[in-house]
């Protein structure tokens, strides 16, 4: 086991300690903290499934060493952006619009979503294209997840 | 604290394995007991369908698995129908070897039209029993009774009986009878209904278990080394160079297949990455520059008469007029967005296997041979993945991890990286057609002659990699797919002779991605009818339903043009001269019946060609289909939509990329898909017919795409596209060539 380092993830502070430092972020969210919104779609920060939020900001965490997190870094999973209960904007817009078919990109959609939506009010079609353009979905649900993103955007 | 991990209970059973587990969304409570098996699951048991359970609640198992395409959810609305049960009390349980009938492998757009054809065949043969039942019971005759709510009840009122208190242990011991009366469809609560997808909130709220989520205790991680070049052979393995990453358990060779054994999964990327290793020189694979010369050159084993009316060769001699063209199609591969993954659990001489397979009953047959196990030794146990549109590598992560698992003796979880799963999962093979075609003097086509030079076999099971590398049992035949459906067509020219040349071997392992040669077939077929109708000088509609006469497919054809504002008169648009870089914009259609016997599919698409650059860009594609019943509209839509962008991707950016060794496009820099902004807007109308069969959705629309765009791009510039896919490079060249 390596040195501990503190994490807060979804609003609760933890601590690992991985045998290398190196760790991207995505195995430490999906193997020690069962965390399996986040998804490894390539390791290569070109699809987008494996994206988090960190202090806000939506990031690809299968590019993100474990060593290179600020120990005060606040991250969230899709777990901890809302629930069926409570659920984020985002989410219950994608339930509305059914924008899912495998949904193995669909955490990514989401969290890119959700991230982008906050420092952007009222976006047009394309500039909700634009902020998913990095994001990959091959099941071709593309329509639908605009749409989900559209309505999200009305009802914030 | 993972969420999803198994806690397992094994017992031996009558010598078969049972693994019991506690999961309480992805995992059927009959297993969780830990005495599940012996179920039945013969084909024409309803109990193998089927069970009723004392809470009320119908547990349906089904061979078919859902893929992420929906039909978990069509299957509970069929079954829910036919048992007058609510959705919530109904339950399907997928692909588990142990537990569902084989109903087949999940694909060629068959899990409605043939599953759940079968299911609710199961349910109606219930629901009959139960009334007989019933009527024995309270002695009265079967047409005073109904049910309803998991309960028969006198259609006079009264109480009447729940389901579960007619049957003993829920058990049926009935023959499913095919032509039990199915219920009337008027009388349908949930089919053709836009039932909301069951899987759907767990997808969002980050509760659903996929393939790649599986956990066992105890479970290592696993990944493979593939060979640098196809067919290259493992001559020395250096296990010091990663003596020193922490976790390692094992590196495991046998014959050219390798893999590292750890116990983390990052551990297990580390140590696939470092171990050197030396391999043997291959170059098995054409230039990828002389591909089609390639094709042309390979042996061919047979020749498949697809269909053959009157005198196609003597009626092309005596044509006003001729026309001929040759059409290619580039390798694919599927492309899944989550590499796939499996988890083998090794006990004793058993194997249990959870994989994403589209087809565990087959999987199992080519596991058990691969280890000279009896079947009943080997289980194979559906959890959904990524969507894999077809055999992806999903298959072959389970015989890698079946291997590592029985290395090391402990449950071990595969990880495919996204190079294994763009090199080395199965690829849609090339396809090249030649067509001729003789017009008379009013340009109707007499004679319509073509050859199909595409792989042999049919749909099968595709070898395992890990079997081939390590030198266990494994296929050695090919298996692309049923790939010479619609290679005849759906017009009624009075001379016709289409054949397929069955090759004896094509450049890279093949397996079937969404719609198998029905695209590439369709794709040559309908452009090149749309040649004829420009050579003709006649509206490209118009041509065809002059040689159409059935009455549906002219429905779907007549509709399309409503629902886009077709516009008659002939194609190109202008003369295809435009001067400078500008902008020409076209329209194309093009038109499918679904293996000439089912789903009726049109589609129109509007494109835009940037002449300076040679980029098209689908703006806007219409696709009105007719499958017969719908179950769920919505989920059809949703397939339709998926098959639009991703034929759309397929046709205008995706090559396979080779040198003489190994696939070379390694991930989606080099093997880039549609993006969002180049997504087309779809508009659609479905014809529903709830009276008649229902046929497939998953498939069929994708097949008229391609066409579709090629015809769109020679109306907008001139210029008739015939390889796919319509790169900007293609474009430029194609109209510098003018
Ligand atoms: S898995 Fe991180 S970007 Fe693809
Ligand atoms: S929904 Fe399957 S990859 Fe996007």
């Amino acid at each position: 086991m390596g040195e501990s380092r503190s994490l807060t993830i979804n609003g609760r502070s933890h601590s690992v300690s991985p045998e290398d430092p190196e760790t991207p972020l995505l195995y430490v969210l999906r193997n020690e903290f069962g965390l399996h919104g986040p998804r490894f779609g390539c390791g290569l920060g070109q699809c987008g499934a494996c994206t988090v939020h960190i202090d806000g900001q939506a990031v690809r965490s299968c590019v993100i060493p474990l060593s290179s997190l600020k120990p005060d870094a606040k991250i969230v999973t899709l777990e901890g952006l809302g629930t069926p209960e409570a659920p984020h904007p985002v989410q219950a817009a994608f339930v509305e619009e059914q924008a899912a078919q495998c949904g193995y990109c669909i955490n990514g959609m989401i969290m890119t979503s959700a991230a982008f939506l906050k420092d952007k009010q009222k976006p047009s079609e394309a500039e909700i294209r634009q902020a998913l353009a990095g994001n990959l979905c091959r099941c071709g649900t593309h329509a639908r997840i605009v749409r989900a993103v559209q309505r999200a955007a009305a009802s914030l | 604290m993972p969420a999803t991990q198994f806690s397992r209970r094994s017992l031996l059973q009558g010598g078969a394995i049972v693994v019991g587990f506690s999961l309480s969304r992805a995992l059927p409570v009959a297993a969780a007991s830990g005495t599940a098996p012996s179920k039945p699951v013969a084909l024409d048991q309803v109990d193998s369908y089927l069970s009723l359970e004392r809470d009320g609640s119908a547990i349906v198992y089904s061979g078919k698995v859902d893929l992420g395409t929906g039909v978990r959810t069509a299957l509970t609305q069929m079954a829910a129908d036919e048992l007058d049960l609510p959705l919530a009390r109904v339950r399907v349980i997928q692909g588990d070897t142990a537990l569902t009938p084989d109903q087949g492998p999940t694909y060629g757009s068959l899990s409605i039209q043939n599953g759940g054809t079968q299911i609710r065949a199961a349910a109606a043969t219930a629901r009959r029993q139960l009334l007989q039942l019933a009527s024995e019971r309270l002695g009265t005759p079967t047409d005073t009774l109904a049910t309803r709510d998991g309960r028969v009840i006198p259609a006079a009122g009264g109480e009447g009986i729940a389901y579960a208190d007619l049957l003993k242990d829920g058990h049926f011991s009935l023959k499913l009878d095919k032509d039990a009366p199915s219920k009337n469809p008027d009388a349908f609560s949930f089919v053709g209904k836009p039932v909301a997808r069951l899987d759907i909130p767990a997808k969002i709220y980050a509760s659903f278990t996929y393939m790649q989520d599986v956990t066992l205790p105890g479970m290592l991680h696993g990944r493979v080394i593939r060979p640098p070049a196809i067919e290259a052979r493992l001559t020395s393995v250096d296990e010091a160079s990663v003596a020193g990453i922490p976790g390692l358990v094992k590196v495991v060779r046998e014959g050219d297949f390798l893999g590292v054994v750890t116990t983390s999964e990052w551990a297990a990327i580390k140590a696939a990455e470092k171990l050197s290793a030396t391999w043997s020189k291959a170059e098995t694979l054409p230039e990828q520059s002389q591909l089609w010369e390639h094709v042309r050159a390979t042996p061919v084993v047979k020749e498949d008469i697809t269909s053959n009316v009157g005198d196609a060769d003597g009626a092309m001699a005596n044509a006003a007029r001729k026309l001929k063209a040759t059409y290619d199609f580039a390798i694919h591969t599927h492309g899944s967005i989550g590499p796939s993954c499996a988890v083998a659990q090794p006990e004793g001489d058993a194997l249990t296997v959870w994989t994403a397979s589209q087809m565990t009953h087959a999987l199992r047959t080519q596991l058990s041979a691969m280890f000279s196990l009896p079947p009943e030794k080997v289980r194979c146990i559906y959890v959904e993945g990524s969507g894999c549109y077809g055999r992806n590598g999903h298959e072959d992560a389970a015989g890698d991890a079946a291997i590592l698992a029985r290395a090391v003796g402990k449950p071990v979880r595969v990880q495919w990286s996204r190079a294994d799963e763009h090199g080395w999962d199965p690829k849609g093979p090339p396809t090249l057609i030649d067509l001729a075609a003789g017009l008379d003097d009013k340009g109707a086509v007499t004679a319509w002659s073509s050859q199909f030079h595409i792989p042999m076999g049919a749909a099968g099971s595709v070898p395992l990699v890990a079997a081939t590398l390590a030198g266990l049992p494994h296929e050695t035949a090919l298996a692309p797919g049923n790939i010479v459906h619609n290679s005849a067509i759906p017009y009624g020219f009075p001379n016709v002779k289409t054949v397929c040349r069955r090759l004896a071997t094509t450049p890279l392992r093949p397996s079937w991605i969404r719609t198998p040669g029905r695209m590439q077939n369709t794709f040559a077929n309908e452009a090149f009818v749309d040649e004829c109708a420009a050579a003709a000088g006649i509206d490209p509609l118009e041509y065809r339903l002059r040689s159409m006469n059935d009455p549906r497919g002219i429905e779907v054809l007549k509709r399309l043009a409503t629902l886009a504002k077709w516009e008659s008169r002939p194609s190109p648009k202008g003369d295809g001269r435009e001067a400078g870089g500008g902008v020409q914009t076209g329209r194309g259609l093009s038109y499918v019946k679904y293996e000439l016997y089912r789903t009726y599919v049109a589609a129109l698409a509007e494109v835009e060609v940037e002449r300076s650059s040679g980029m098209i860009r689908a703006k806007r594609v219409f696709v009105v289909q007719d499958c017969g019943q719908i179950i769920n509209p919505d989920g059809v839509r949703n397939q339709i939509e998926g098959n639009v962008i991703q034929t759309v991707s397929r046709v205008l950016k995706e090559e396979v990329m080779f040198d003489r060794s190994r696939v070379t496009s390694t991930d989606w820099a080099s093997y880039p898909i549609l993006t969002f902004p180049e997504v087309p807007e779809i508009v659609m109308e479905l014809i529903d017919r709830p009276r008649e069969k229902p046929w497939g959705a998953g498939e069929p629309s994708a097949a008229v795409i391609p066409a579709a765009i090629s015809n769109a791009v020679y109306d907008a510039i001139g210029l008739r596209l015939r390889s796919v896919p319509f790169t900007p490079e293609k474009v430029k060249t194609a109209l510098q060539r003018t």
